[in-house]
């Protein structure tokens, strides 16, 4: 096992706000791993930290390798595959203008696009514009860029919200492929996992550290 | 650099094309203000001619204005702002590819706006056609600027009403030098100093979007 993910005493703070007030975690591959707690908790500011797209502002991190003081957050973030809460299109692109763009954007080949789509349900939708799409399609829209983009590691911020029990079976059996290839994934949810067969590592946070679980 | 800079613009110029903003919001706006320009200055057409320079430039960096406004709202989409940071594009070459779309649809406006001075502002077409080259430069600066500035705005909050505040004073000198070198041309005056201003503005926001567009980008 690979540590993909090493933090000590990690703070981010944005502006006078600390988001981040002293996490210690250490992320292995392949495997899950799930952060949860309540609002404010600090889950979605360790996920952003952890696909470089908030600077560390104490303590030391290193991530695939990037060190997340000193190191080029913009090589990280090629490597990592980000899944937000919302959407991440535009909106006036086709489903394929969009897969498209990003296939390109990171040198990937565009005919691992049409597996992709296929992998998640949405070949009949690829000359759709995005805005047409339902909240469900958007999101395995969004698997779709991650599975074309092919990540080292995935990071998802509350992928289960807002799905019914066939998206969230759908996507139970998508992230066990994913772990299945030797890829980590780090994900956020407000409750533990309901599929053991992926064995999530879930840690509790609150007031931004972890303050329950294997560290 | 290059390759990320065709990559974007192809992407801006495909979302604009699907939207129609251009067409149908933007180009109506120019055309009505021009429209009402032209009544300001009255029927004489030897006024109308020695104002349309002006006029053309302050309806195009109006136009400009809400074309940037647009460039960057799409970027700045909840979620989507995310999504692009996670490609990891070089820098510049977003900056150079933003201000490239903004530049080609700039000059599609202003094709439109040109054919409105010299039908309802009586200016000579022959120099008109004489003004493309200056006129392009003045584009090329302004869309090189505006994107600098609409960056630096990023997704403030009041971003649309700031955006004039911050570009307008800055892009004055180009505008100042576009209005000069498009009536050289009415006039048949030297036009060199002018178009020199208007290259070395276009050449100074090139380097500062190249060198600053990165940083701006992190820190929004």
């Amino acid at each position: 096992m690979n540590d993909v993910a090493t933090l000590h005493d990690a703070v981010v703070v944005v502006g006078s706000f600390p988001l981040l007030s002293g996490v210690n975690l250490t992320i292995s591959t392949p495997g899950v791993t799930v952060l949860t707690g309540g609002n404010g908790a600090g889950k979605t500011s360790l996920l952003r930290l952890l696909a470089g797209l908030v600077p560390l502002s104490s303590g030391s991190a290193q991530v695939l390798g990037v060190d997340l003081l000193s190191g080029d957050r913009r090589l990280l973030r090629r490597r990592v595959g980000w899944l937000g809460h919302e959407g991440s299109f535009y909106d006036e692109l086709t489903v394929m203008d969009n897969l498209q763009f990003a296939a390109r954007a990171l040198g990937r080949p565009l005919d691992e696009i049409a597996p992709a789509l296929e992998r998640v349900a949405l070949s009949s939708r690829s000359h759709t514009v995005t805005k047409s799409l339902s909240a469900g399609q958007r999101r395995r829209l969004a698997l779709a860029w991650l599975l074309v983009r092919r990540p080292s590691l995935w990071i998802l911020d509350e992928p289960y919200a807002s799905l019914d029990d066939e998206g969230r079976t759908f996507l139970d059996a998508l992230l066990g492929d994913v772990v299945a290839t030797g890829t980590s994934i780090v994900l956020s949810a407000h409750d533990p996992l309901r599929e053991p067969a992926l064995r999530p590592r879930t840690l509790h946070m609150a007031g931004g550290r972890i303050v329950d679980g294997p560290h | 650099m290059i390759r990320v800079a065709l990559l974007v613009a192809g992407k801006d110029l495909r979302v604009e094309l699907r939207s129609r903003v251009l067409l149908w919001q933007v180009l109506p706006f120019g055309v009505i203000a021009l429209l009402l320009s032209g009544l300001a200055v009255g029927p004489r057409a030897s006024v109308t001619r020695n104002a349309a320079p002006g006029l053309f430039f302050v309806v195009i960096l109006l136009v400009a204005l809400l074309m940037i406004g647009r460039s960057h709202s799409v970027e700045s989409r909840s979620g989507t702002r995310s999504s692009i940071k996670m490609l990891g594009l070089d820098p510049a070459g977003v900056f150079l590819g933003k201000a490239l779309a903004l530049f080609v649809t700039l000059g599609a406006a202003s094709l439109v706006l040109l054919g409105g001075v010299v039908v309802l502002m009586h200016a000579p077409f022959a120099a008109t056609l004489h003004a493309l080259g200056p006129i392009a430069l003045a584009l090329g600066s302004i869309s090189a600027g505006g994107t600098v500035y609409g960056v630096l705005v990023g997704d403030a909050e009041g971003q649309a009403t700031l955006l004039p505040v911050v570009a307008l004073p800055p892009l004055a000198g180009i505008l100042v030098a576009g209005e000069k070198a498009f009536a050289a041309c009415i006039t048949g005056t030297s036009l060199v100093r002018w178009v020199i201003f208007l290259a070395v503005g276009l050449i100074a926001y090139l380097a500062v979007g190249i060198l600053l567009y990165g940083v701006a980008e992190e820190s929004a």
